[in-house]
């Protein structure tokens, strides 16, 4: 690889970086089959981390389908919001755990 | 139906009741034996139904009973081996492997659909009586509180388990 071609790589991942710096990651967990905040605001590019600090798996799926994360036993699962809208969300394992993500265009 | 009713009617009333009978509390190594022997009860059911169930909801319920017991209960024998307690068995514990080793065989001779009839009501009857024996009886009980919290979160998981089961029973009418 040529010198030159270091510096636009470079740029990239500066700009990379300060780009998703700005979105922010919003944790939620689930304990003890509770979805904590059950309510969460969040704008469109931000990273969505639940942490599933059970020792049951559990998933986080919308409704209306747009997104279904598979949570297992005390891990963690991310999904960054593409989209801007209101997303009811529940685990399909334990449909009593129910939350609502709220997203900001 | 009566046949159904009258076992679980025999099931809440041994878990909560006579097997109880006289004040007697149970102690927590006994609990913690009640509540494993249960897990493991509906584990067996799962797995038979898993090998024998042909609609796909009971199949998936059957996953998840499987899943979720079996997280209990590896969460009961990590708890019993933190507390150095050894689970002690007991007539509640005899009686319900009793009781569900003849359910076993009683539902290894049906196929198809009356099969998963079955195995569904029976799920249905048998969470009902063991949420309400943990409510009534072991929780109650149970003097320390790492165990307490432990059925605490066994009962709200199974009452889930209850409400699925009524669910796929509804749709199997």
């Amino acid at each position: 690889m040529k010198p030159g071609r270091i510096l636009p790589i470079a740029a990239a991942l500066v700009l990379g970086a300060s780009v998703s710096a700005q979105a922010a990651t919003i944790q939620i967990s689930m304990e003890n089959l509770e979805i904590m905040p059950a309510q969460v605001s969040a704008k469109v590019g931000d990273t969505i981390e639940w942490s599933n600090k059970d020792v049951f798996a559990h998933t986080a799926t919308a409704r209306d389908g747009d997104f279904d994360v598979m949570l297992p036993p005390k891990k963690t699962g991310t999904l960054v919001v593409k989209k801007a809208g209101t997303f009811e969300y529940y685990c399909r394992f334990h449909p009593n755990m129910k939350a609502t993500l709220t997203v900001a265009p | 139906m009566f046949i159904r009713l009258s076992a679980a009617i025999a099931a809440i009333s041994l878990l909560s009741g006579a097997a109880f009978a006289q004040g007697a509390k149970p102690t927590d190594p006994q609990i913690a034996h009640i509540a494993y022997t249960a897990g493991q009860i509906d584990i067996a059911a799962a797995k038979q139904a898993l090998s024998k169930a042909s609609n796909k909801d009971v199949k998936t319920f059957a996953q998840d009973m499987v899943r979720d017991h079996e997280a209990v209960n590896k969460q009961a024998l990590d708890l019993v081996k933190k507390l150095n307690v050894t689970p002690q068995d007991n007539d509640t514990s005899k009686t319900l492997s009793k009781n569900a080793a003849d359910k076993l065989a009683e539902l290894a001779k049906l196929n198809g659909a009356a099969f998963d009839k079955a195995y569904i009501a029976n799920e249905v009857a048998y969470h009902k009586a063991v949420d309400s024996a943990l409510e009534t009886t072991l929780i109650p009980s149970a003097n320390n509180a790492e165990l307490k919290s432990l059925l605490q979160t066994g009962l709200k998981i199974f009452q889930g388990h209850e409400q699925h089961a009524e669910h796929v029973a509804s749709e199997l009418k």
